[in-house]
């Protein structure tokens, strides 16, 4: 853990879509017991919250988040997009969020691997999107930048977001994962590295971490597919805020890395059955992924805020008739901008 | 602690593939022991050597290997007045290899890179990795965070757009290297015990519009696909700079494979790189580059090159004419070098007289 860190500076944010948590945080217990936790309950689910002592956190559920923001728009809360009220009311400077189904592994050498210490030091070593660098994160350990590196280019950029990964069940969509059903991720790759500017990715929900302060306001409920589910299998919320958050990192001059740490995703669901929900998600990004690449912020955008609203307007725009779920998410991210500006908190 | 494979535990592999199809080329001014080691693996497939320095002194090369090589006194003969693009005294001598290559593929090794070890302990068959990157698609418009995704156990992942998932066809295969890491000077000079002891186990994309330090040790790539971008400039006897010929080709070539929708993989496969440079001596021949890269850099970031050229070599001579206009201002050498790119063009084009293979589409 960086000691320049501060474990009060940190929320750990879960999203709670089932109702036992008990195994989830037990096997957590040692990595996020120092730490503060919002736990955020998926407004949909009707079952009690089973949540073991011993941590020092916050719960909120529906009625919470009806009071915090209104009944009417606390059904964007809805789902894996409920952790984003997590983000909403959290006071602290990162936050660290990963799913309910997810628990820590062990690395190559046999030790348990702190994501959280992991997604801190992603977070607190600078970014470096204008060159690649092929022995991948030079402020790791026993690396640095390569012959050739620009010597202007080594300070790097401040890292907004660290996208970590996963062992066993990989995120993969429900057509990719229903073709191979017994393929499970088994190759720890020991590498971070930055996202260079301008190339977009599929940024996953499941195991996340960012700078609140700098970008907070980009990570958000915004698309919603018709036949959304309770698994990721059958969501694209995550991709398409990561799209923004993406767009907007390269627009403000922030990083992204990608790598470690990973997390162990168990087993659960039917690719197949969710084939059926997800194939509208799969189609959407024909459309998502040329959009974003195509999006300009202009120069008058020089906040996070500015840079979401900015994007919303472009997606209602270019994308708004293709698709009434276009227009739905750029009326969110709108909503969404309103909603951090009273709700949420910069400091 | 990094070690390397001894030469018996490389294991003969089953199968060399394109054994008839890829030339391995080795820049030399010492000796060739090193492919002892590398025999396993190398044995089947045709060496090209080019040796630099004193072209009297006679170079052994190991039995059993087969080979042609060629010395000062060759490329002078074969090429005529067009041999002073390439130079003399120093490792970028041995993109005259890849110009008098008849095969589709070339791979090409450093005298000091021998077998390294992956952490089963397994010793690492480098040319058979390259060649299965080259050999399998790259995905350069949008980064897949499981990186390559035509390994065994990969895929794309969720988000990834199907329309992107057949990929391009792969022209350069970046491996890297265990123990001493390709450090520049300066940094050498501040860590001179450091050692890369990390196996990274991942092959990945260098994305469209993003520009790498290409590093000649441990390169494989597509002869007809880019081979003509692959000029590793005026280095060595008689110019102002060194150590900067693989990270010229790897400009040119990223430039020119995002023009004509192409794809560079890096990371594995590793070797074991021994010898650590005097950082010195490095640091002289390295000197200009280090003040000067940071005039290339945005040169090369900028480059745009027009919808007609559709040919690597067209491509190129852009290139070098941009490289003329932009460059020569910063020094004459840039002058010097773009004349040299024209040389180089016009000499692969009379070795390899088929014509220009149509290279993909223009971006």
């Amino acid at each position: 853990m960086s000691l320049s860190i501060k474990d009060d500076e940190i929320d750990i944010v879960i999203g709670a879509l089932r109702p036992d948590l008990t195994s989830f945080m037990n096997e957590w217990r040692t990595i996020f017991s120092r730490f503060h936790l919002i736990i955020v309950k998926d407004p949909d689910l009707k079952e009690e919250l089973k949540i073991p002592e011993g941590f020092n956190l916050d719960v909120y559920k529906k009625p919470d988040i009806d009071r915090v923001v209104g009944t009417s728009t606390s059904t964007i809360f809805s789902g894996y997009s409920c952790r984003y009220f997590g983000y909403l009311v959290s006071r602290k400077k990162y936050i660290i969020s990963v799913d309910d189904d997810c628990y820590p592994v062990k690395d190559n050498k046999g030790i348990l691997v702190d994501a959280v210490a992991q997604h801190i030091t992603n977070l607190t070593t600078p970014a470096t999107p204008f060159f690649f660098n092929t022995l991948y994160d030079p402020f790791t350990e026993g690396a640095d930048f390569v012959r050739g590196y620009p010597f202007s280019l080594r300070s790097g950029v401040q890292c907004a977001l660290s996208c970590g990964l996963w062992l066993n069940l990989a995120d993969y969509d429900a057509p990719t994962q229903a073709l191979k059903p017994e393929e499970r991720n088994s190759r720890y790759v020991d590498a971070v590295l930055t996202v260079p500017a301008r190339t977009l990715m599929p940024i996953s929900g499941i195991n996340i971490a960012f700078n609140r302060e700098v970008i907070g306001p980009a990570l958000l409920p915004s698309l919603r597919l018709g036949g959304e589910g309770k698994f990721r299998w059958e969501t694209m919320e995550d991709i398409w805020s990561g799209m923004c958050v993406k767009v907007v990192c390269d627009h403000l001059g922030l990083g992204v890395k990608t790598g470690m740490p990973y997390v162990w995703r168990n087993d659960r669901g039917d690719a197949i059955a969710s084939l059926r929900k997800e194939w509208e998600g799969v189609k959407l990004m024909e459309e998502v992924v040329p959009f974003f690449q195509s999006v300009r912020l202009s120069r008058e955008a020089t906040t996070t805020e500015d840079c979401v609203a900015e994007v919303a307007n472009v997606v209602k725009e270019q994308l708004g008739s293709k698709d009434p779920m276009f227009a739905r998410a750029a009326k969110a991210m709108v909503d969404w901008v309103k909603l951090w500006k009273s709700v949420g908190s910069s400091t | 602690m990094a070690e390397p494979a001894t030469a018996t535990q490389a294991a003969a592999p089953v199968v060399a593939l394109l054994k008839d199809e890829l030339d391995i080329v080795i820049p030399t001014i010492r000796n060739l022991d090193f492919l002892e080691m590398w025999r396993p693996f190398f044995q089947p497939y045709h060496l090209i050597i080019v040796q630099d320095g004193d072209p009297s002194k006679t170079i052994k090369v190991p039995e059993g290997f087969d080979y042609e090589l060629y010395n000062r006194n060759d490329i002078n003969r074969i090429l005529g007045p067009k041999a002073s693009c390439i130079s003399f005294k120093d490792s970028a001598c041995r993109c005259f290899g890849y110009m008098v290559s008849k095969k589709k593929y070339i791979f090409t090794i450093d005298d000091d890179c021998f077998v390294a070890k992956d952490p089963s302990g397994k010793a690492i068959n480098a040319l058979e990795q390259h060649i299965k990157n080259l050999l399998s698609s790259s995905t350069p418009f949008f980064f897949n965070t499981l990186y390559d995704p035509f390994r065994e156990g990969a895929d794309f992942v969720r988000g990834y757009p199907f329309s992107l998932r057949e990929g391009v066809p792969t022209a350069a295969s970046h491996g890297l290297w265990l123990n001493i890491p390709d450090y520049d000077a300066p940094t050498q000079l501040v860590k001179p015990l450091e050692r890369n002891t990390r196996y990274v186990d991942a092959v990945l994309t260098i994305p469209k519009g993003t520009l790498f330090p290409m590093c000649g040790m441990n390169l494989a790539f597509n002869r007809e696909l880019i081979g003509p971008a692959m000029y590793f400039g005026l280095m060595g006897d008689g110019q102002p700079i060194g150590r900067y010929d693989d990270m010229w080709a790897g400009w040119c070539t990223k430039v020119i494979c995002d023009h004509l929708g192409l794809g560079v993989k890096t990371g594995l496969p590793y070797i074991f790189h021994s010898k650590a440079s005097n950082p010195f001596v490095n640091l002289r021949k390295e000197y200009k580059g280090i003040y000067w890269q940071e005039e290339i850099i945005p040169f090369f970031q900028q480059a745009v090159l027009p919808k007609d050229c559709t040919t690597v070599q067209k491509c190129y001579i852009e290139l070098a004419k941009q490289v003329k206009e932009k460059l020569s201002k910063v020094d004459p050498y840039f002058d010097k070098l773009a004349d040299a790119m024209v040389t180089w063009i016009e000499a692969w084009d009379e070795l390899n007289p088929t014509g220009p293979v149509p290279n993909g589409k223009a971006a």
